[in-house]
């Protein structure tokens, strides 16, 4: 099996770190990826703000990019529910729909391969499942359809010894990221996601995780700006034996 | 014109009050998950009621003409409405011809639509809502920020200080209780003088052409069988085929909106009362146009539960008024740009796409999939900030070239490292976040370093 890793622009920029992490927790259980240095984006930042047909020319490049692997991984719920769902927008080739089911995002890849070395990190973790992984790839329960989250996200957790997932006031409420909305909206959006860290710090998270880096990217910037420190990690660095 | 933004940010600022409305809404959406658990076959029932909605749109011409043959049958006038105006014009006709000059009117949100109130003030009729909510909103000369509990945007003390006003009560009064009593009086002798009584209507049924009125407060039933005129207003949507279907959605819309088991009073009126007179008003005003465009058709099953406002956590923070339109929240953000997409070209945009308005719709409208399209429309038809569409465009060669975006990735990696904080801060992401550390050296630029690329 040909397994390629998309790593979305903003990680590979801004987030090597997490892309790396990423690489070596695939490695540690057995998967070789392929990183295709043609790729760039998959046109969701475009889309997103009402361009799609501004995103083409990047979905098609991932396309091209990806067609000749049988797995696309990517540590991003956001960009695989993109792939996914808003690829719809164009002509529906045997290669746009075969890089469409062939993307799939880290967690839930990991689940399917066998577990890792163990873990410890004792702390008490703040889950964060982004809303497209929630909502969009149905990654976990959301909290209008059923009481019980579970999800891959939680379910890599519970393999790490002495981590301890928090409960929350509002389970799954938007950081207020959103993508465009972030600067369209800036004063809605940092209010969403300085109300997002304080039912974190109230039920006594010490590190808030996510498999979606740019939620953490906004929660980041709200928590670096209040100046007391909430550190974020990718559920990959993680896996990958990090500490905050 | 003021856009979701801008007012949005200037509810915001009072960081009090958007603590308190979120909190006020978010109560209402817990209280909604928990009835709603009780039911095993919920999903089941989002399901049921969400086929017969479509199904009832697929065939809505007959369902009319059905339904208008049975209340005629019942011995209801009946009336078409093409819009707005003749809307007015129909209930403003039907009040002179009895000389009725006093009407009392439950919740509708079609009338606020077509601005019925200052309409019929206008031509010198007496309006007094009778729901507390849309009374308090009315003495304060505003529009309903919710589209069920309209007032909910107003503190205790607010509601105090315009009951002083029109009431007498005294200015430090904030007891719920007591305010309530203090507008029950005026409230009473509105609703025995009335000549006619305006409602407007939950569900039509058109095996029965008789209609239901759900409230919880039975301000509908006192004022329509104290008057001798009830007129029902009615967008041509509301239909349901049967009486059975009934069983479906009364069970889904109280517990979706206030999270209820049921509304207090929910009345099915069929056949006037006897020697009162009976009318409906179904009014289109753009439904139809709605209808015929087939990617945004569902957004006509809505039933105005008001759950996606509870839960929307954009419309939690920003408040109703915020989105300009009449009905506001989610589900305005994707009815009204089909009114008028120039004018509302913000509201698809108000929201992260967190996709939980359409995981607490009772009649499961994709909400965030029609965002996401009015998005594009706003987009074609290029109504996107210049700003905007630059950058998309910008953005979209960046995308599609590896050379491109490798050296641009570069040169944003090094702005934001020498960028200095003042200017940072004038940038829509540092206003009010900090920006990320960039590092020295990209993924790719690693791989390719450590001979793996």
């Amino acid at each position: 099996m040909s397994v390629a890793l998309f790593i979305p622009c903003y990680v590979d920029q801004l987030y090597p770190q997490v892309a790396r992490a990423t690489l070596a927790v695939l490695a540690a259980r057995g998967v070789t990826v392929e990183y295709p240095l043609a790729q760039t984006c998959c046109g969701q930042p475009m889309a997103n703000a009402g361009c799609e047909g501004d995103a083409h020319a990047a979905a098609r490049r991932f396309v091209r990019t990806f067609a000749g692997y049988d797995t696309i991984v990517a540590p991003s719920g956001s960009c695989v529910h993109y792939v996914r769902h808003h690829f719809d927008a164009l002509p529906q080739t045997s290669q746009v729909q075969h890089v469409r089911n062939a993307t799939v995002e880290l967690s839930e890849f990991l689940l399917t391969l066998p577990e890792g070395p163990p873990i410890d990190f004792p702390y008490r973790v703040g889950v964060h499942v982004g809303c497209h992984a929630l909502r969009g790839l149905r990654q976990a329960v959301s909290s209008e359809l059923g009481p019980t989250p579970g999800g891959a996200l939680r379910t890599l957790l519970a393999t790490l010894r002495g981590a301890e997932v928090v409960a929350l006031d509002r389970p799954d409420e938007c950081c207020g990221f959103g993508g465009t909305f972030a600067v369209d909206e800036p004063a809605i959006s940092a209010r969403m996601g300085s109300d997002r860290i304080a039912d974190h710090r109230r039920h006594g998270a010490q590190v808030l995780v996510s498999g979606d880096m740019s939620c953490l990217m906004h929660l980041d910037g709200i928590v670096r700006r209040q100046g007391a420190p909430l550190p974020v990690m990718h559920i990959a660095q993680i896996l990958n034996g990090e500490r905050p | 014109m003021t856009t979701h933004p801008e007012a949005a940010e200037a509810f915001a600022q009072d960081a009090e009050r958007t603590a308190w409305h979120d909190q006020a809404l978010w109560f209402v959406r817990a209280k909604r998950d928990q009835v709603t658990r009780a039911i095993p076959e919920w999903e089941a029932l989002r399901t049921l009621a969400s086929g017969i909605k479509a199904h009832t749109l697929s065939r809505l011409d007959e369902y009319l003409e059905q339904f208008e043959r049975n209340a005629l049958a019942n011995g209801v006038v009946v009336h078409w409405a093409a819009d707005a105006d003749e809307h007015n014009r129909i209930v403003l006709g039907i009040l002179r011809d009895r000389g009725a000059t006093r009407l009392v009117k439950s919740k509708s949100m079609l009338t606020e639509e077509c601005h019925l109130n200052p309409y019929l003030e206008a031509h010198g009729i007496t309006v007094v809502d009778s729901d507390l909510g849309e009374r308090i909103v009315q003495l304060g000369r505003e529009a309903p920020s919710h589209i069920v509990m309209p007032a909910i945007h107003k503190r205790k003390a607010e509601v105090g200080a315009l009951f002083a006003e029109h009431f007498g009560t005294s200015p430090d009064e904030d007891d719920p209780g007591r305010l309530a009593d203090a507008a029950r009086g005026p409230l009473r002798s509105a609703l025995f003088g009335a000549d006619a009584a305006l409602t407007g209507v939950n569900f039509g049924v058109a095996e029965t052409g008789g209609i239901v009125v759900c409230t919880n407060e039975g301000n509908a039933d006192l004022g329509v069988h104290l008057a001798p005129i009830h007129i029902a207003c009615m967008g041509i949507e509301k239909l349901v085929p049967r009486v059975a279907d009934l069983g479906v959605f009364l069970r889904l819309l109280a517990r979706s909106a206030t999270g209820q088991p049921i509304t207090a009073y929910s009345s099915h009126v069929v056949t006037p009362r006897a020697p009162g007179q009976l009318h409906f008003v179904i009014v289109d005003n753009g439904r139809s146009e709605h209808l015929g465009r087939p990617e945004f058709r569902e957004a006509l099953a809505c039933i105005r539960c008001g759950a996606c406002l509870n839960t929307c956590p954009v419309y939690r923070r920003s408040g109703g008024h915020s989105y300009g339109s009449t009905i506001p929240g989610p589900i305005g953000a994707i009815l009204s740009p089909g009114v008028d997409l120039a004018k509302h070209a913000s509201l698809p945009f108000a929201s992260t796409l967190c996709g939980s308005c359409g995981d607490v719709c009772p009649v499961k409208i994709d909400i965030p999939q029609q965002l996401y399209r009015w998005r594009q429309m706003v987009g074609r038809a290029g109504l996107l900030p210049a700003k905007k569409r630059l950058t998309m465009t910008l953005l979209g060669g960046v995308f599609g070239s590896r050379a491109w975006y490798e050296w641009c990735g570069r040169m944003a990696r090094v702005a934001l490292r020498v960028v200095p904080g003042w200017l940072a801060r004038r940038t829509a992401w540092g206003r009010e976040r900090e920006l990320p550390v960039a590092p020295k050296e990209s993924f790719r630029e690693w791989y390719q370093r450590s001979g793996r690329g």
